[in-house]
């Protein structure tokens, strides 16, 4: 078969697998989020930590539990990543120094896995097992929520800005759908190689008769949630290349179906959450439709291998594995920066000059197609209220969005909401390139050297978390740069898209008239695309240009 | 205030979380594999015979984890930019980037240096031969750059051509069911024998 076939094969074979699996996993969703029964253990949980689960929050109640949470969740790991030498399982690793401690605490809270640190040298067992795997579920479990809340938002008809309990949606998501699915993900892992043990780093004389140490630990329990939870941060420093995170072509679909699945699954159940089926599908189509051409450019421009180096070697393959080869490595990658995943299987910085434009462009389309676990449902609704704002500028009538009419007041929360991000994304990069200690870490000389910073700055802002590796961040500088992208492009959103959500739910509903814009409709779903595409390509095509573009045509 | 209120119910619920999350899963999950799949959870390890092995001490290695074959009397593995060369303490690749003036003099040099030492014409090496790999750790090669090694290691070993090349076919495999990943051959399986068919005392 040839290469390009296979290629062919293999998203034929992920789809196929998401297309049996997202309408039952978002028909579970729908009933975990509005079951008004609790398990026993969940109702065990909320006694012992004296919360009330049933007490419908305001937005504003809401939005404090989210970031009281995340808060408690950034100082315990901070604490945790200071003291791990004099913890047990710490395998003789020390301290992490403060600004590198706070850099990770918000990577891991936030959802992004940023990663300055190389895990095999920088973090002992317990650092990873209770402080990262428990991250990447809760911040998984938030962003659903937040995701949620927004949909309540648009059933609920006069709730006096009431979007539910934060306390119920976060540990009914970590118990009745992340863990579940984690543990037989973990296992069909380990089933393939990946390894699961509490082992210290073990020195072997190997066959030609040097010494190499194995480096075990419990990596399959952490990398089912890092994908599953589209957290993306690394056991090991080479994250999915490594052979012990993902040892075979097969695990390595495992892992990308592993990361579309709750996305998907969510945006699916949207419908259902807002009481009208078509809504869920139409943002899934237009999260496939943009995936899908980024999937496509990306593996056409790996495979074909553009550009100096790869010409030189016949073959993009510096930074990728001979068992995934360029069309695995091509769909991880435009999966991971679609998704605000940022697990790689490829080194991104060594990606051709066209993939690695592609890559940069998934992520700063804000993370839509189809986004983090929540975020990217949430991101996508709100472009779709962009999109039925415009379309009612063109007809001159108040713009409505599935029964809720947009008025200015959600308009400007919107408009905040869409800004927030490039904003930080542009400013950021201006200060790295504009100082000394931002021009320091820069590797390559020219436009990649751009790149490196603008990926480094895009990839935390929009909470990815993957990197142009060539680019030194273990610095003060870029560790509290980083860090505070990460907070702001976090929380700044879920803050924005909770008061909506309590706007949305304090209105009564509006009822479709002759003149409403029908929301599921192929002209609607063209549209949609086309409003998140324009806003990206009015916000970053100058500095794309002067990066990736430019090193394009060298 | 309302932070404060909140960020305290927040660590109660994050404690607990933690020990169902941190502690329970991760070591309920070591505990069923470590049962039921131990080879494979304590990672892959194989003995110099062959043979699967949990004890490190009895291990050559890991099947999953490349090693740098240097000798003339090995298949070579890729390039490595993990540490000083397949060190599991400090996976990576290289980083650099497409249009690096420095990647592309290294590209030159590997190609020519393979050239020169398996005899073909540079045009002949293909791209893994020359590129350095994401995590330093590959334990693969293409068939194309299998095939060239094999004159030589045969010609080091005293071997007939024929045979080392029978052993490349046995440790290549196509892709996962004829659609995922890429072609590839596992260098530590094969290498391993390649020592086996030379019996002891044929090598040092």
């Amino acid at each position: 078969m040839s290469a390009t076939a296979a290629a062919l094969g293999q998203v034929a074979a992920l789809v196929a697998a998401l297309v049996l699996t997202v309408p039952l996993l978002a028909r579970h969703l729908v009933h975990t989020y509005s079951s008004p029964r609790h398990l026993r253990v969940e109702r065990a949980l909320y006694r012992a930590c004296r919360v009330d689960p049933d007490a419908d929050q305001h937005w504003r109640t809401y939005a404090w539990s989210v970031l009281g949470f995340s808060l408690a969740g950034i100082v315990l790991l901070y604490v945790l990543l200071r003291t791990q030498q004099w913890l047990p399982l710490s395998l003789g690793m020390t301290a992490m120094p403060a600004e590198g401690a706070f850099n990770t605490a918000i990577s891991f809270v936030t959802n992004t896995n940023w990663q300055w640190y190389s895990g095999e040298a920088a973090l002992g067992h317990l650092a990873q097992m209770t402080g990262l795997t428990v991250q990447n579920f809760v911040s998984a479990a938030t962003g659903m929520a937040v995701a949620v809340a927004l949909a309540r938002g648009f059933s609920r008809a006069s709730a006096g800005g009431r979007v539910g309990n934060f306390w119920a949606d976060l540990v009914r998501g970590v118990v009745r759908v992340l863990l579940p699915i984690s543990v037989v993900g973990a296992l069909l892992l380990v089933l393939a190689g990946v390894v699961q043990n509490l082992d210290a780093p073990h020195a072997i004389t190997t066959l030609a008769g040097d010494t190499q140490h194995l480096t075990g630990g419990p990596v399959a329990s952490q990398e089912a949630i890092k994908e599953l939870g589209t957290n993306g941060g690394g056991f090991y420093n080479a994250n999915s290349a490594h052979p012990f995170e993902n040892p075979t072509p097969l695990t390595n679909l495992l892992q990308v179906y592993l990361i579309l699945l709750v996305p998907f699954s969510l945006a699916w159940a949207f419908g259902s959450l807002v009481g009208d089926r078509r809504q869920g599908r139409a943002v899934v189509t237009v999260m496939t439709m943009l995936l899908g051409v980024g999937t496509a450019l990306l593996t056409w421009s790996e495979m074909a291998g553009p550009g100096l180096v790869p010409s030189a070697a016949g073959g993009a393959m510096e930074g990728k594995e001979v068992r995934f080869g360029e069309a695995a490595s091509a769909l991880f990658a435009a999966v991971t920066t679609g998704t605000s995943t940022g697990a790689v299987n490829a080194m991104h910085d060594s990606l051709t000059a066209p993939g690695g434009l592609v890559t940069l462009f998934m992520m700063m389309l804000g993370e839509v197609a189809p986004g983090g676990v929540g975020s990217g449902l949430y991101g996508m609704v709100l472009l779709a209220i962009i999109t039925v704002f415009l379309a009612g500028l063109m007809v001159g009538r108040t713009p409505e969005l599935i029964g809720k009419k947009i008025g200015h007041r959600e308009m400007s929360l919107v408009a905040a909401y869409v800004l927030a991000t490039p904003a930080l994304v542009l400013v950021g990069t201006a200060v790295a390139i504009g100082t000394g200690s931002g021009r320091a870490g820069i590797q390559e000389s020219g436009p990649h050297g751009l790149s490196e910073v603008l990926y480094a700055v895009t990839s935390a802002a929009n909470n990815n978390g993957s990197a142009f590796g060539g680019l030194t961040t273990g610095t003060t500088f870029y560790d509290v740069l980083l860090g505070l992208c990460m907070l702001v492009g976090r929380f700044l959103p879920i803050v924005l898209v909770l008061a909506l959500a309590g706007r949305l739910a304090a209105q009564r509903v509006t009822p479709a008239g002759a003149g409403t814009l029908p929301t599921h409709r192929p002209l609607f779903i063209v549209l949609l695309t086309g409003v998140a595409l324009v806003i990206v390509g009015l916000t970053y095509v100058p500095v794309l240009a002067l990066a990736p573009i430019a090193e394009s045509l060298l | 205030m309302h932070l404060i209120r909140h960020t305290l119910a927040g660590l109660r619920v994050l404690l607990l979380l933690t020990v169902l999350l941190g502690v329970a899963y991760p070591l309920a999950v070591t505990g069923l594999a470590q049962v039921t799949l131990d080879w494979r959870a304590s990672g892959s390890l194989v003995t110099e015979a062959g043979a699967h092995t949990t004890s490190y001490d009895d291990a050559v290695g890991s099947a999953l984890v490349g090693q740098d074959f240097a000798g003339a009397e090995w298949f070579h593995s890729r390039p490595s930019a993990a540490g000083d060369g397949y060190d599991p303490l400090a996976t990576a690749g290289s980083n650099l980037g497409p249009t690096s003036p420095d990647l592309l003099a290294t590209v030159e040099e590997r190609r020519a240096a393979a050239a020169t030492e398996e005899g073909v014409a540079p045009s002949a090496v293909p791209p893994d031969a020359v590129t350095a790999s994401a995590s330093g750790l590959d334990p693969h090669i293409s068939p194309a750059w299998a095939a060239i090694q094999v004159a030589r290691v045969a010609r080091e070993r005293g071997l007939d051509e024929e045979v080392v090349r029978r052993l490349v076919a046995d440790h290549t495999q196509g892709r996962t069911f004829g659609v995922l990943g890429a072609p590839r051959v596992d260098v530590l399986g094969l290498n391993l024998a390649l020592a086996d068919l030379a019996g002891p005392g044929l090598e040092d």
